[in-house]
């Protein structure tokens, strides 16, 4: 009887694809809880982004229309209906639709928000823990002052800033919410950089002659990079949270411009009184939806890709009696 | 030799599932642990050594199953209460770790790590004699009273590991399990610290199981060995008949391989130790055996005792009733790629 | 299989290191930062000379804080020197540049210690190990590909296709420590340092690497700086061997003569200690007592004296000697007898600061009288300890007892027979000097 030798022939597969794919490799053996955040977290994710994507298809009615040629002009504050699945609000807007658009206000800001603050933070992050010395020293006195500040107070005054130069509008409040969040990515990048650095294989590259930045680019990101999904989800979830405070306290994007769900809370805290729930309420449960939507996943991603977090899940094994060769795996 | 053993394992089998399948980490091994005899258990990373020790304290990771016998003072270990075992681990099993400096609490100063250890398992002890045993026992490792007071960082490597035997040693257990605690420190010291496990019986009355990868401190400091590999034992007995005339081919390869200051020439074994998941069938050792048989890769081996005491699990000792005809013919290998080599 | 390989070395001198001293500064605390006040040095590696000739295997054989790695890794150029120079093919580098640096690191490599951290986890074996192509600018894509393929091969990692694209942690640990020296030879270089290659792997997997290595030595024509701790292996594998401790360098030279007849008491003491697998030894119970001190205060004179079991008058003898006399005189004493003469001395921690000479206060209620009585006891109980020999004068003075040591006088490395040794044991001036000294105690009691 002979002993097979192993032949095996590897197929070659384009790189980039796998070299993330064994970066979120992790995802799928989340177990138990964490398995039920990400799916749930994920599942409510999707959906709005969905609506977003959809949104001229989904809505009913324009974000800012108050009249259709049948119908003429809506009832203001009415009740939820038939035509107005979701009732109307004090200028006569349909509320659904304003919800669907300011899915994809909320979006498009959170986007180039995180867009921008991953751009500024993780290579700032990269570099300051990289080479150390003066650079570091300021950015990080600098980062630590804008991170010591209450986030929102940080928007408020960058957006109150801004609109005096550059007006209000998404953009601004894009840029207000980048800059409170820049020094979230760049402390989490440059910590786990310097650990990196110290590392034997980043040592090996230099020992091979290699440049910084090429030590930076190949050894160091790629070891970095798997800290940055949860962490972008868990930001985009708190930049929502911003934003509506933003749109709340009128320094959001301006109403001509399209729906926000802050803004509309705004406008629904005085129908409260009169005993008018719909106006507030949906835009409310949006948010909450959403936020509640990211931290799921925000957080379970955070459990399975980060090394420290993970659990070692021991799987069940039941134990065959002694003389059979195999153990059952439950 | 005909003394009650102090420990007896009786076809011990420790299993843990992974996304792959289960490991059989200890998959059917039987041990006895005579009263102030050092054994040393011996094999490569991975072979289920670290394991076993831990698997006789009980000290498994959750989703572990345990399965067989670990007898102690007429009790079976293996099954009992989470409770029951942590009132027998410190007074009646100790275990010392490998790395001592991940053990010892650097908040808390020595006197403290003795008090607490004391006052758990003796509270009836009052605080002077508490401080006497601790002082005694630190005193056996060469650790000064001057230094009672002091924080682990203010120690060495081997004296926080003298630390922790003393921890160890202080409530006086009948057995003691030390896993690789010599692997972390330098040459000199390891011999130290080797010469005080090696003295337990003499200073303390306490049995030893040394846990290690490294033959030489096992034929140095060890009274009898077993020789561990893929989750069983393959070879157990007197050190000095094991190290003069191995029994099981892996033992005899092993010696060979290792590097002491008479090699000239250098010896390895091809192939790599088997994964535990999906361990070859039959004999685990037949893919990288020199003398392999028909046999061996057909049949499970059974476990032999010889005339000297020793105990081999491997059938060129026969019995040879069991071989089937045509079994004993020499079986025929593929050269080993060394992409199953380690 | 593979037996130990003739020296082939024409002579040249590939690397010559002069005095080469490497200090790391220590971080004081906050105030003495504040201060602008140095918190001291740890002297990793302490005025060394040597040299390494072309196709030789030098091996660097030292414990924890002898500086072995550290002489390795300023020899590259990756940790900088505080002093002294080092000469590749005559060229200095430790006033290069760092760019001039990486042009030489083409002809200079290293292998680590830990195989399961050298390889980068998110790059495959091909682009690891063609890395050093990639950033020298050698070749064209497929050229690197076939030059990998080949290296790959070259260390045994065959058939190359199926290892290419895989990532380290698909790989055993043999395996990997394969990939990591394709990776150093792909180059060609001339020198590989290899930092503890195989400490790290199985037993039965070490032979394979080093064989591995040797026969590289061969085909490549490579010089080899082999660090390790372990002189088992060193005696196998070297030409040359260099012992060092706390950052110098105590003997050096043939692996034979050092076998076979060791000079300095620290390398008799290594020699003695390594555990061999003959179950007819036992565990050698004359070893020198304590560990490897701390570098950054190192002892007076020469740093193993403490634990030296053949020191004398000139080797050093210091204050904190005494706090280790004392201290092991007590951890064998019980406890009651313990505190009676722990009361004698006021104050131990005046014995911490590295001194000749020493001031002791009498405990209180106790003479100075006492106090010397207690040290004649001492010095009774065990008349064979070294550290005898260092007293120079125990005077009692009122209420202190001022003990003083002789002068230490410095090693110097000296040639004796086929080997380079520091150690006052063979240095004749050294010798007369501490004759001279007991001549002059005797006369003064006498």
């Amino acid at each position: 009887m002979t002993i097979p030798a192993q032949v095996e022939r590897v197929p070659p597969r384009p790189r980039r694809l796998v070299a993330v794919r064994r970066v979120f490799a992790p995802i799928g053996d989340a177990r138990g809880m964490t398995r039920w955040m990400l799916w749930v977290g994920a599942g409510i994710t999707l959906a709005f982004i969905l609506v977003a994507l959809l949104a001229p298809v989904l809505a009913p009615y324009e974000f800012d229309q108050f009249r259709t040629p049948e119908e003429g002009r809506f009832v203001q504050l009415e009740a939820p209906s038939r035509d107005h699945l979701m009732g109307t609000n004090v200028q006569s807007t349909d509320v659904l639709s304003r919800i669907i658009w300011g899915t994809q206000t909320e979006l498009k800001v959170v986007l180039i928000s995180l867009f921008l603050s991953i751009s500024f933070g993780v290579p700032l992050g990269l570099l300051s823990g990289y080479f150390g010395g003066k650079l570091d020293r300021v950015l990080v006195l600098v980062m630590d002052a804008l991170f010591v500040f209450p986030f929102l107070l940080l928007a408020i005054v960058i957006a109150f800033l801004l609109a005096d130069k550059v007006g209000q509008g998404i953009f601004t409040a894009a840029i207000a919410i980048t800059v409170v969040y820049v020094p979230l990515y760049f402390r989490v990048v440059r910590n786990h950089t310097i650990s990196i650095r110290e590392e034997p294989f980043v040592e090996a590259a230099r020992a091979l002659g290699a440049k910084p930045f090429t030590i930076i680019r190949k050894y160091v990101f790629f070891n970095v990079v798997q800290n940055v999904p949860p962490l972008a989800t868990l930001n985009a979830a708190d930049a929502i949270l911003t934003l509506a405070a933003l749109g709340f306290l009128g320094y959001g994007i301006q109403p001509t411009e399209g729906a926000e769900w802050g803004y509309d809370i705004q406008r629904a805290v005085s129908d409260a009184a009169s005993g008018i729930w719909w106006t507030g309420l949906f835009p409310g449960l949006a948010i909450v939806l959403l936020v509640t939507g990211l931290t799921l996943l925000g957080e379970s991603l955070n459990e399975t890709i980060n090394p420290v977090l993970r659990k070692r899940r021991y799987e069940k094994v039941s134990l065959a009696p002694p003389g059979v060769a195999e153990a059952e795996m439950e | 030799m005909s003394a009650e053993p102090v420990v007896s394992v009786r076809d011990l089998r420790v299993y843990y599932g992974t996304p792959r399948g289960a490991v059989r980490a200890v998959d059917g091994v039987s041990l006895d642990i005579g009263a102030g005899e050092v054994l040393g258990l011996v094999g490569e990373s991975g072979c289920g050594k670290s394991t076993l020790g831990r698997g006789i304290l009980g000290l498994l990771p959750e989703g572990a199953v345990s399965d067989g016998q670990v007898l102690y003072d007429g009790r079976n270990l293996v099954g009992m209460s989470v409770k029951a075992l942590r009132r027998l681990r410190g007074p009646d099993l100790g275990l010392i770790f490998q790395e001592p400096m991940t053990r010892l609490n650097p908040l808390m100063r020595i006197e403290d790590h003795f008090r607490e250890t004391l006052d758990q398992h003796e509270p009836g002890l009052t605080d002077k004699e508490v401080r006497k045993r601790s002082l005694e026992t630190l005193g056996r490792m060469g650790i000064p009273p001057t230094r009672y007071r002091q924080y682990p960082h203010e120690f060495s490597g081997g004296m926080r590991q003298r630390i922790m035997i003393a921890l160890a040693l202080v409530l006086r257990p009948k057995l003691l399990i030390a896993d690789e605690p010599t692997t972390a420190l330098d040459v000199i010291v390891e011999a130290q610290i080797l010469s005080i496990l090696a003295d337990l019986r003499d200073n303390f009355g306490t049995a030893l199981l040394l846990i290690t990868h490294n033959l030489g401190i096992v034929a140095e400091a060890c009274d009898r060995v077993a020789v561990m590999y893929a989750g069983k034992i393959a070879e157990e007995g007197d050190a000095r008949d094991v190290f003069a005339e191995p029994a099981h081919p892996y033992t005899r390869e092993l010696l060979r391989s290792t590097i002491s200051l008479d090699t000239t020439e250098l010896h390895s074994i091809p192939g790599a130790p088997p994964d535990l998941i999906d361990p070859p069938p039959a004999c685990r050792f037949h893919p990288r055996c020199p003398d392999a048989m028909v046999v061996c890769a057909t049949k499970d081996p059974v476990e032999l005792a010889l005339d000297d005491g020793r105990r081999v699990l491997c059938w060129l000792h026969g019995p040879e009733q069991a071989i089937p005809a045509g079994g004993t013919t020499p079986l025929e290998r593929e050269e080993i790629a060394v992409a199953d080599e380690a | 299989m593979q037996t130990k390989p003739e020296v082939r070395t024409n002579g040249e001198v590939l690397v010559s290191i002069r005095g080469l001293k490497t200090y790391y500064a220590i971080r004081g605390s906050f105030a003495q930062r504040l201060l602008g006040r140095e918190a001291g040095h740890v002297k990793a590696v302490d005025d060394v000379t040597l040299e390494l000739r072309k196709g030789e295997v030098l091996g660097l054989v030292g414990e924890s804080g002898s500086g072995k790695t550290t002489l390795g890794r300023t020899l590259l150029g990756l940790v900088p020197a505080t002093s002294g120079s080092v000469e590749f093919e005559g060229r200095e580098i430790t006033r290069m540049s760092e760019r001039e640096l990486r042009v030489l690191r083409r002809e200079m490599q290293i292998v680590f210690q830990d195989p399961h951290a050298s390889l980068n986890p998110a790059m495959t074996i091909e682009q690891s190990v063609g890395h050093p192509l990639e950033i020298h600018k050698i070749g064209t894509g497929a050229e690197r590909r076939r030059r990998v393929a080949e290296t790959l091969e070259t260390v045994g990692l065959a058939p190359p296709e199926q290892f290419m694209s895989k990532y380290p942690s698909d790989l055993s640990g043999g395996q990997k420590q394969r990939a990591v020296i394709a990776r150093a030879i792909i180059l060609n270089p001339t020198l590989l340092v290899a930092d503890e290659p195989v400490s790290m792997l199985d037993m039965s997997v070490r032979a394979k690497i080093l064989e591995l290595m040797l026969g590289l030595k061969r085909e490549l024509d490579l010089t080899y700086l082999y660090i390790t701790h372990d002189l088992a292996t060193a005696k196998f594998f070297c030409d040359r061997i260099a012992i060092l401790y706390l950052g110098r360098v105590v003997e050096i030279g043939p692996a034979e003569a050092i076998y076979d007849d060791p000079k300095h008491p620290y390398t008799k003491a290594l020699l003695r200690a390594i555990p061999e697998p003959d179950p007819r030894r036992t565990v050698p119970r004359d070893l020198p007592r304590g560990e490897v001190p701390d570098a950054a205060r190192p002892p007076l004179g020469c740093s193993f004296h403490p634990r030296c079991p053949s020191a004398f008058e000139v080797c050093g003898w210091e204050s904190r000697d005494l706090r280790d006399l004392l201290e092991t005189r007590w951890a064998h004493q019980e406890e009651a007898q313990y505190e009676a003469e722990r009361a004698l001395i006021d104050d131990l921690t005046v014995l911490d600061a590295p001194s000749a000479e020493a001031r002791l206060k009498a405990g209180q209620g106790h003479s100075a009288a006492d106090v010397v009585a207690l040290l004649e006891r001492a010095h009774e109980d065990d008349p064979s300890e070294p550290f005898w020999t260092g007293v120079r004068s125990m005077r009692a003075d009122g209420g202190h007892v001022d003990v003083e040591w002789h002068e230490p006088v410095a090693p110097r490395p000296l040639p004796r027979a086929e080997v380079t040794v520091e150690c006052h044991l063979y240095d004749d001036e050294a010798l007369a000097e501490a004759e001279r000294r007991r001549a002059d105690a005797t006369t003064r009691s006498g």
